[in-house]
């Protein structure tokens, strides 16, 4: 500080030198770093590479073990399947999760939409194609509420979720009089809310409109966090709430429509529900908030925000999605799938805190 | 006087609590001038320019644009009357590279259906522009445009929030002490960007505590104390130490200048 010293020489003095100065300016050079922190430094400029890794060696490693079985074109596109509504529940988790918030409602708000949309169509008398719009607009609704919390009412996401959470969950359970709807009455009355259940055969390889459907909204949502504006401020506000304001952007416009878009993909996977189980159940997809984080955080994003992609928690499903059925077909009891799961979130949220010191 | 102020403010007050950092502040910036603001460390002179721009709302007080009153609601509204601003915080968000930061809140789309029906950013031309911009402020050779802020160094960072508010500003700049982490051949840079700016006609606020800096560049000093604007003084009719030693209070301010 200059304050108490008013004596400094008069700018020309000490600059004096800087006739004679390297003209060269500043260089992005590297201060020799080790091999340790070129990896770090790789490693977090590509977030989903270890989950890529993970992915690979997880096949590789079922294949010796449990070979023919598990490489199966008709076992492989089953994990597709099976990971179909936690990877469409993880799109919606990801884009909460880049702005460091979490969303714990994401299940309920699923169970929510599909007991809407099956109840209007089905005995309600609403044509599929309004049921299913109105199923959507109650995800994109619940969604809001909670951005609305979340933004303008300054509630910790955390604790907005786990509160949604029960009260979606207990509107669920009255609207649906806890009743389930059958498959063959959905079938008969309104076929299209099982459209996502139609199969379609690929060789030996068995996929579903709905795992197709995932595939093209991590597409969809892949390209608007990497390709537009929107995304580009998602990251901002994620990474860091205060910078992204003052450089200009609207972050409570941001954060509200993270929250109502995860609200409305919870809804696509509500209708992606019904075509799965083919009936309507109040108690279906319990796991959903859960499974949906596990994929977000075995995906490489992180969960202080700002950091993290679409096709990472995608891998992150299909990693989960390949070690249970893996282990299943080795005649593993159930419980070690739970075991290596949560073994696999401790070492992801690890390595997560160990990439966030490269740059601190 | 007959010449408005580009930037006005009268009555500023700003309270968080029993700290007040806003104690009726009155600024005003002419066309075309420099204008250093010092004042010992939590004088209040970052609050003040945050007011200026829309990132703090003041509890009372007016500020004019151009003579007319302006209620900024965010830094956004700000940037959009043509004021732009390096904050002491720097404002960059360090997961983004540093042609997105510099665009940050205005991206560029692509032309034709991609950039309005898809809105695909035309992440090439943003990324020549920043680059083209960095060059001229010669304040760094840009090796990878792409490069994410966090792997720069702090006085790099600077650089880029500088080069984004000179980039952008059409009416006024605004810089809280950009040369806080810069080297003595960085400073001259900057030094020299502010009087580039100026000859262009724009007229700059400069917070600093480098007094050298502020007496060569600034037309007049406004010196912050407590909160609010203790005098407005020429910098070649006072001398650094006087200038100083009324910035902290050990000596009055000439009575021609006391505001
Ligand atoms: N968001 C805030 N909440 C509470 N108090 C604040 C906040 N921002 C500033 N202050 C207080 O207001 C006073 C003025 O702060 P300000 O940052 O404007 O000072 P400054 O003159 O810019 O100081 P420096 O030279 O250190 O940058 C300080 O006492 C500070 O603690
Ligand atoms: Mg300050």
């Amino acid at each position: 500080m200059s304050t108490n010293e008013p004596a400094r020489p008069a700018a020309a003095d000490y600059e004096k030198a800087l006739v004679r100065s390297d003209q060269r300016v500043a260089e992005f050079e590297e201060d020799a770093p080790t091999p340790l922190m070129r990896l770090q430094r790789m490693l977090h400029s590509q977030p989903t590479l270890i989950p890529g890794i993970v992915l690979l060696l997880g096949v590789l490693m079922f294949s010796v073990i449990v070979g023919e079985r598990f490489l199966d074109p008709f076992n492989l596109s089953l994990i597709v399947q099976q990971v179909t509504i936690i990877g469409i529940l993880g799109v919606a988790q990801t884009i909460v999760v880049l702005t460091a918030g979490i969303d714990l409602s994401v299940g309920a708000i699923m169970v929510l939409t599909s007991v809407v949309m099956g109840k209007l169509a089905v005995g309600g008398g609403v044509p599929a194609p309004l049921a299913v719009s109105a199923g959507l607009i109650v995800g994109m609704v619940c969604g809001w509420i909670n951005g609305v919390l979340v933004t303008y009412v300054r509630l910790p996401p955390f604790i907005v979720t786990l509160g949604t959470w029960s009260v979606f969950f207990a509107l669920n359970l009255w609207y649906s009089e806890s009743e389930t709807i059958r498959a063959q009455d959905i079938e008969t009355e309104a076929p299209l809310l099982q459209f996502f259940g139609t199969a379609v055969d690929l060789g030996q390889a068995r996929l579903t409109f709905g795992s197709i459907f995932m595939l093209l909204l991590c597409l969809l949502f892949g390209y608007m966090l990497n390709r537009t504006a929107w995304g580009r401020h998602v990251f901002a506000v994620g990474d860091d709430p205060d910078s992204a304001r003052l450089a200009g952007i609207r972050t409570e416009r941001t954060l509200l429509s993270v929250y109502s878009l995860a609200g409305l993909v919870c809804g696509l996977a509500g209708w992606a529900l019904i075509g799965r189980i083919g009936s309507v159940s109040p108690q279906a997809g319990q796991t959903g908030n859960l499974d949906s984080i596990t994929a977000v955080v075995i995906g490489g994003t992180s969960l202080f925000g700002g950091r993290g992609a679409i096709l990472g928690t995608l891998i992150g499903a299909l990693i989960v999605g390949v070690f249970r059925n893996g282990l299943a077909l080795s005649g593993v009891n159930v419980l070690w799938q739970e075991f290596t799961v949560g073994i696999l979130i401790i070492v992801a949220v690890a390595i997560d805190q160990w990439l966030r010191k490269a740059t601190s | 006087m007959s010449v408005v102020p580009v930037l006005q403010a009268r009555g500023l007050v700003k309270r968080w609590g029993r700290v007040t950092a806003m104690d009726h502040a009155d600024f005003d910036l002419m066309p075309g001038e420099i204008l250093a603001v010092i004042g010992d460390n939590g004088a209040g002179k970052s609050t003040l320019i945050k007011a200026l721009t829309g990132a703090v709302l003041p509890d009372h007080g007016e500020i004019r644009l151009d003579g007319k009153v302006v209620n900024f609601a965010s830094p956004q509204e700000a940037r959009a009357a043509g004021i732009e601003t390096v904050y002491q915080n720097l404002a960059l968000s360090p997961a983004l590279s540093i042609a997105d930061n510099m665009f940050l809140g205005r991206e560029i789309r692509r032309k034709g259906p991609l950039g309005d029906w898809l809105r695909m950013l035309d992440k090439a031309e943003m990324q020549r522009i920043a680059r083209q911009k960095l060059s001229e402020l010669g304040l760094m050779t840009i090796q990878n445009i792409g490069q994410l802020v966090e792997t720069l160094s702090g006085g790099q960072r600077q650089g880029v929030a500088i080069a984004r508010a000179a980039a952008f500003g059409s009416r006024v700049i605004i810089m809280d002490e950009p040369t806080a982490a810069l080297g003595v051949k960085e400073s001259r840079r900057v030094l020299d960007l502010i009087n580039d700016v100026r000859r262009k006609g724009l007229p700059i606020v400069l917070i600093s505590h480098n007094m050298p800096h502020v007496f060569e560049v600034a037309d007049r000093i406004h010196i912050h104390r407590l909160g609010r604007r203790h005098c407005v003084v020429d910098p070649k009719a006072i001398s650094m130490s006087d200038a100083v030693a009324i910035m902290t209070g050990a000596a009055e301010p000439p009575a021609a200048a006391a505001a």
